[in-house]
């Protein structure tokens, strides 16, 4: 089912081809992390609520398996039915048997990375199930035919001209109208006929309260409840890490999520599903594909603690500049990189390596997670297991040579200056793929060292 | 399909792999009910798209600020006894959502607002129907003034161990920013909300 697909690096450089773009996309996603900075310097106890987060979610990670008996007890007294699924292949078939069951071949679906993850849609519509994505960011890649290029903000890479025409194209507007609030009014118009048709919808989870058995769902438009309650079958997709103990801990988690997210004080809807509507149905299941596996790996484990806020992605200078589609996975940016691997080590082993390590990501990362100790600790497995490319093991053993040895080190130095110095063009060419995009500082006279020692006879 | 072998396995595995456990939190540091808080949802409400209007008096009054302010707008709907009667309304609450896809104004009242967020908490017994306030073309909230709180902290004590259904806090009108991060009002649900913080 796996397309062959280029690295990280080639489909950064495809992006990288329009700079105009580049920078429009570099700009946009540093100011909505100006924004979360704005809404996160408002509250003084902030550093307290992403410790308490972190700390909540720590305790969930060492007793999981509890917290999720005691979901599964809970939802189940609120009539709510409750699958487990061990692998994406196993949700799609239970979502695909309750459409089955219904009798009905048509859903609506709101935003889910998960099921993004499984590639749901592409299943559904192989056995002749239409899904209409929902949330206008989702439904427009939908029908550019494309994945979302970023957790919250699914068509940040599209300029609102290429929307215009997409909804000339399928939703019959007039051509060249790209005006946001005229295509905006034009998807509510296209997608409350939906609602008001659809007896299935399917939603994702941000929260699991194990105290109760609700859910929580969060959203700006709204698409996530018109869907459930206009249906007449609700399904809830969520991964085994959603779980949170109580109720009380929602205070903090709501707190964190948006302001991170997009720097709002909260989203429009935070909904909590407890029971079906009378005479409905609701389903939640239970998702691992590959979250245990990631729960025994001691460095990789606290990956798990997220929730899902693309502030890391936002704050990435990577991810500003080679745009969400580079990572080829469901969830791009820092955090996707670190999860990835999880999934499939060899498909994925780019990834861990499009980063600077600069270390942004986990400093406005609401849950602590250590993303780019991660990213740095994911390149040393990958090289160890065979999986990185033959270019990253020769650079990464030259590397490791030069750094241990003091001769070398202070050689390599020298050439360096000599060459940035009298021959630029042996590094600055086209078979040099590290210069593409970036220009060459002047070389100084002599280095720190040869500096030091210098004025230190002078003294 | 084996969902029940899937079930005993991934809670195997989760048990295999999972790490120590360490202690919750404490949150009782973030609790401080002493803000002016009635001040601070008027602002934040406002920022974040939404209106309110902070009065004394009767429903029948606010009923009438409420015809004022939507003069084009004949269908509104509640399912609260007091503004039902208010209104003179006689259409009782269908089994189904559907039924409200033409209202123009829906009214509910909330159980209390959220200062820091400009959010407020409805149930789905406030609602009448779970579709109404999401349906509608323009949502107005009641909400008693005694009952606003400064943050999230005091929102989930408050909530408590009260019985709902369903349950949502809603801040503002629905809205999208997906094309080029301009803000638009009105994405799938209401285009307004305007909330009465009665004194």
């Amino acid at each position: 089912m796996k397309e062959i697909h280029a690295e990280h690096a080639e489909l950064a450089g495809e992006f990288n081809k329009d700079e105009d773009r580049v920078d429009w996309h570099d700009e946009t996603l540093w100011w909505i992390r100006a924004k979360r900075d704005k809404a996160v310097n408002q509250l003084p106890e902030w550093e307290r609520l992403r410790d308490a987060a972190s700390q909540i979610k720590d305790h969930v990670l060492g007793n999981l398996d509890t917290y999720l008996e005691q979901f599964e007890a809970n939802a189940l007294q609120n009539g709510v039915k409750v699958h487990w699924a061990a692998n994406a292949e196993e949700h799609n078939k239970i979502v695909y048997q309750i459409m089955l069951d219904q009798g009905v071949l048509r859903m609506v679906k709101s935003k889910s990375m998960l099921t993004e993850e499984c590639h749901l849609n592409e299943y559904l519509k192989e056995h002749g199930i239409e899904v209409i994505d929902s949330d206008l960011g989702e439904r427009i890649v939908q029908l550019a035919e494309e994945a979302p290029s970023h957790i919250v903000l699914p068509c940040i890479h599209k300029k609102k001209e290429e929307i215009g025409e997409l909804f000339h194209i399928h939703l019959g507007t007039e051509k060249g109208n790209s005006d946001p609030q005229f295509l905006t009014n034009t998807a509510r118009i296209h997608l409350r006929e939906i609602f008001l048709t659809r007896k299935v919808a399917l939603t994702g989870v941000n929260f699991a309260v194990a105290e109760t058995g609700e859910i929580v769902v969060c959203t700006n438009e709204g698409n996530a409840d018109m869907g459930a309650h206009l249906a007449n079958v609700h399904i809830a997709s969520m991964g085994i890490e959603k779980i949170i103990p109580k109720k009380e801990h929602l205070g903090v988690f709501l707190r964190l999520l948006t302001r991170s997210a997009t720097g709002q004080p909260i989203t429009t809807y935070s909904s909590h599903f407890k029971t079906p509507q009378n005479g409905r149905e609701m389903h939640i299941i239970i998702v691992d594909n590959g979250r245990t596996r990631q729960l025994g790996r001691p460095d990789f484990r606290n990956s798990l603690k997220c929730i899902r806020c693309g502030a890391c992605m936002n704050t990435c200078p990577v991810y500003r500049r080679s745009g969400g589609h580079s990572y080829h996975n469901a969830i791009a940016g820092p955090i996707g990189s670190i999860l990835a691997p999880n999934l499939d080590m060899k498909d994925y082993a780019d990834l861990p390596f499009a980063s600077t390590l600069c270390g942004s990501c986990s400093n406005v990362c609401p849950v602590k997670i250590d993303i780019h100790q991660q990213l740095y600790k994911w390149r040393q497995v990958i090289v160890k297991e065979g999986y990185a490319t033959k270019t990253k093991k020769v650079s990464m053993q030259v590397m490791s040579n030069t750094l241990s040895s003091p001769t070398a080190y202070h050689l390599a130095g020298k050439m360096g200056r000599f060459v940035i110095k009298y021959a630029p063009f042996a590094v600055n060419n086209r078979l040099n793929p590290w210069y593409k995009q970036r220009d060459l500082p002047s070389a100084p006279e002599q280095s720190f060292g040869e500096w030091y020692k210098e004025n230190r006879k002078k003294q | 399909m084996s969902t029940s072998t899937s079930r005993d396995s991934i809670l195997g595995k989760v048990a295999l792999n999972k790490p120590e456990s360490t202690p919750l939190p404490d949150l009782s540091f973030f609790i401080n009910g002493t803000a002016a808080v009635t001040e601070q949802f008027i602002t934040i409400l406002g920022n974040i798209g939404g209106k309110a209007h902070h009065r004394e008096g009767t429903i029948d009054e606010v009923i009438s600020t409420i015809k004022n302010d939507f003069p084009e707008l004949k269908r509104i709907y509640s399912s609260d006894p007091d503004v039902r009667r208010a209104l003179d309304l006689q259409f009782v609450t269908p089994a189904s959502g559907h039924a409200f896809e033409d209202v123009d104004v829906a009214i509910i009242k909330a159980h209390f607002g959220v200062a820091e967020n400009g959010a407020v908490w409805i149930t789905d017994d406030l609602m009448g129907n779970r579709a109404l306030p999401f349906i509608c073309q323009h949502l107005v909230v009641i909400v008693d003034e005694k009952n606003l709180v400064p943050t999230m902290h005091e929102a989930y004590k408050k909530i408590g161990s009260s019985k709902y259904n369903y349950g949502a806090f809603i801040a503002g009108p629905s809205k999208t920013a997906d094309i080029e991060q301009s803000l638009v009002l009105g994405a799938h649900g209401p285009k307004s909300m305007t909330v009465f913080i009665m004194a």
